[in-house]
């Protein structure tokens, strides 16, 4: 089968690999229709993540078809069309159990900390990605879930991470009626963060970014005001100005290690690798919320120490939340949104790529070239 | 300043309410429909969920864990796990290292990871020079030119670390070269004596 493939950092083709096998009883192979690149998988593309292998398949968003089960599947039939959780998860363990699906602990030998996920190196479990023409799901019977006739394949495809976790970060926002939420990042995640905050009363919402074309569309698919950092002298001065030198109530970091913004931040982590990335969303998060506000953390982070200003989040009694997104656990309630129209994932998407121009791909959103906001990949485009 | 105008943050009450329902309604497709938390699923944190799907108390163990690595955090190999790129060469060594000997809270489990990763990724560069699809720097970057690489970039302040790039991916390329350079005179010249 073709897959995309890691070569190393900044380097990454499609190659000639076997198709993944049966390899538990629980097990299915689906056949990828759409996949997506994630802001995470870039961190994985820039060489931040630890035991990243040579020729690991990244890509934890997809959706596919059932081609394959193995003997102890109840649920999925072959031919199904299925879209599939980031997360890989057992449905049985302590914490699954307790609907924490996102830090499943029987699915990655290599840490405790994480959970597993496909395409995202050996520190969640060294399952390869749906960045490829066929994917290995295991527990079958307890991620996939059959895409309902009505909906979208683009919102199918988002709805397995981007969108799942921006609605999960505003959750952990715990909004009330009224609040002013800030939201770093006006990329897919923080898109998807300014809209839900809305669906759960917030008053204001403020997202800061950057990226013309993405404030744009924050502006226009959120109805978010907006903050261009490059144009302010300091965007936290701005933002204690414009909530009444209170701070926000809520502040959701949509960004994660990638962050601009602080040129020392940058230098140190992602190009230099000195700390599990830049930690300037966390820091900007910490600075604006006002005292005994919260934040909410969806950004991912590696696992190398950060230099995060944690006296300042002590001082200011913040209330820190976060987890990856136990995805699975989000989507009924989301359905209904995307059905009604309140939450409209597919509108983020801009460039859709075959498999084979993979390489082109992530340089263009790495770079953010072309507006680029949400790159789509489809294998057998042709 | 009067005492009008002194901002919230000093004194009892927000200045300035938020807007009401009916002007977020009005202005805000779907606004407030979530209000309640109990209409956000992840809202308490812990939730037992009634069928999970799976129908099993602890899952069949799938074959192949021995010699797996794993973290020493763990009591025993998870009893699903991904096979996708199994340890091997001298990465693997360093990487196994790593995984026996330090806990996922000691920095060095990490920096031995990253140090494996870069090990990997050079003998994985130097193997595809006798290929016949040798590994380059970067991949992708001639959409620079198809996707308007300087038209996008106009007026973003991540330009300015943008320009250092070239260097740090090329960088180790140009230095491998040289040192190879170097060795390969020097082996010349040892063999001429």
């Amino acid at each position: 089968m073709r897959a995309m493939t890691y070569r190393g950092p900044y380097k990454l083709r499609v190659e000639e690999k076997d198709r993944p096998r049966i390899e538990h009883p629980n097990d299915a192979i689906v056949r990828v229709t759409l996949a997506a690149i994630c802001g995470s998988d870039l961190h994985l593309y820039h060489g931040l993540m630890p035991d990243t292998r040579i020729g690991h398949t990244f890509g934890h968003e997809f959706i596919g078809v059932v081609d394959e089960v193995g003997p102890s599947v109840q649920h999925l039939q072959v031919g199904d069309r299925v879209m599939v959780p980031f997360n890989v998860f057992c449905g049985s363990c302590w914490f699954c159990a307790r609907g924490l699906y996102s830090n499943c602990h029987n699915v990655n030998p290599n840490a405790t900390a994480v959970g597993g996920i496909y395409g995202y190196s050996h520190t969640t479990g060294g399952y390869d990605g749906g960045q490829a023409e066929y994917v290995r799901v295991p527990f079958a019977d307890v991620g996939p879930v059959l895409i309902p006739e009505w909906m979208h394949d683009e919102d199918a495809v988002l709805l397995t991470d981007a969108a799942a976790t921006g609605y999960f970060g505003a959750q952990l926002g715990e909004i009330v009626e009224g609040d002013t939420v800030v939201v770093l990042g006006a990329g897919p995640v923080g898109l998807i963060a300014a809209q839900s905050s809305w669906l759960m009363g917030a008053g204001r919402v403020i997202v800061v970014d950057h990226l013309t074309e993405r404030l744009a569309k924050a502006r226009e698919m959120a109805h978010a005001e907006t903050l261009d950092y490059d144009e302010l002298d300091d965007v936290v001065v701005e933002l204690k100005q414009q909530t009444d030198f209170l701070g926000a109530d809520v502040v959701i970091d949509a960004v994660g290690a990638e962050a601009d913004g602080n040129a020392l931040q940058q230098f140190t982590g992602p190009k230099l690798k000195l700390q599990g990335g830049s930690a300037t969303a966390l820091n900007w998060a910490i600075d604006a919320a006002r005292k005994g506000g919260t934040i909410a953390v969806v950004g991912a982070y590696g696992p190398i120490p950060n230099a995060v200003k944690f006296g300042d989040a002590m001082n200011k009694g913040l209330t820190l939340r976060m987890n990856q997104t136990p995805v699975k656990r989000q989507w009924p309630r989301m359905f209904e949104h995307v059905r009604n129209g309140h939450l409209t994932p597919r509108q983020m998407v801009t460039h859709r790529f075959p498999l084979e121009d993979i390489a082109e791909a992530y340089h263009v959103f790495s770079a953010k070239l072309d507006g680029c906001i949400k790159p789509l990949v489809v294998p057998n485009a042709n | 300043m009067t005492e009008p105008d002194i901002p919230s943050a000093y004194v009892r009450d927000r200045r300035t309410p938020p807007p009401s329902r009916e002007e977020l309604r009005a202005r805000i497709p779907g606004w407030g429909v979530d209000l309640d938390p109990a209409d956000r699923p992840s809202s308490p944190k812990l939730q037992y969920s009634a069928d999970t799907g799976a129908h099993w108390d602890f899952p069949d163990r799938q074959p192949g864990s021995a010699g797996r690595e794993r973290s020493v955090e763990h009591a025993f190999v998870t009893p699903v796990f991904g096979t996708a790129q199994p340890l091997h060469g001298p990465s693997g060594a360093i990487r196994r290292l790593a995984y026996e000997r330090f806990s996922e809270a000691r920095l060095a489990h990490w920096l031995l990871l990253v140090a494996g990763d870069r090990v990997d990724a050079w003998g994985s560069h130097l193997r595809s020079f006798g290929s016949t699809r040798p590994d380059v720097p970067a991949t992708g970057v001639h959409t620079e030119v198809s996707h308007g690489g300087l038209r996008s970039r106009a007026g973003r302040s991540d330009r300015r670390h943008h320009l250092v790039d070239p260097l740090l991916v090329a960088g180790p390329w140009v230095a491998g070269a040289g040192v190879g350079a170097v060795v390969v005179r020097r082996l010349a010249r040892a063999l001429r004596r």
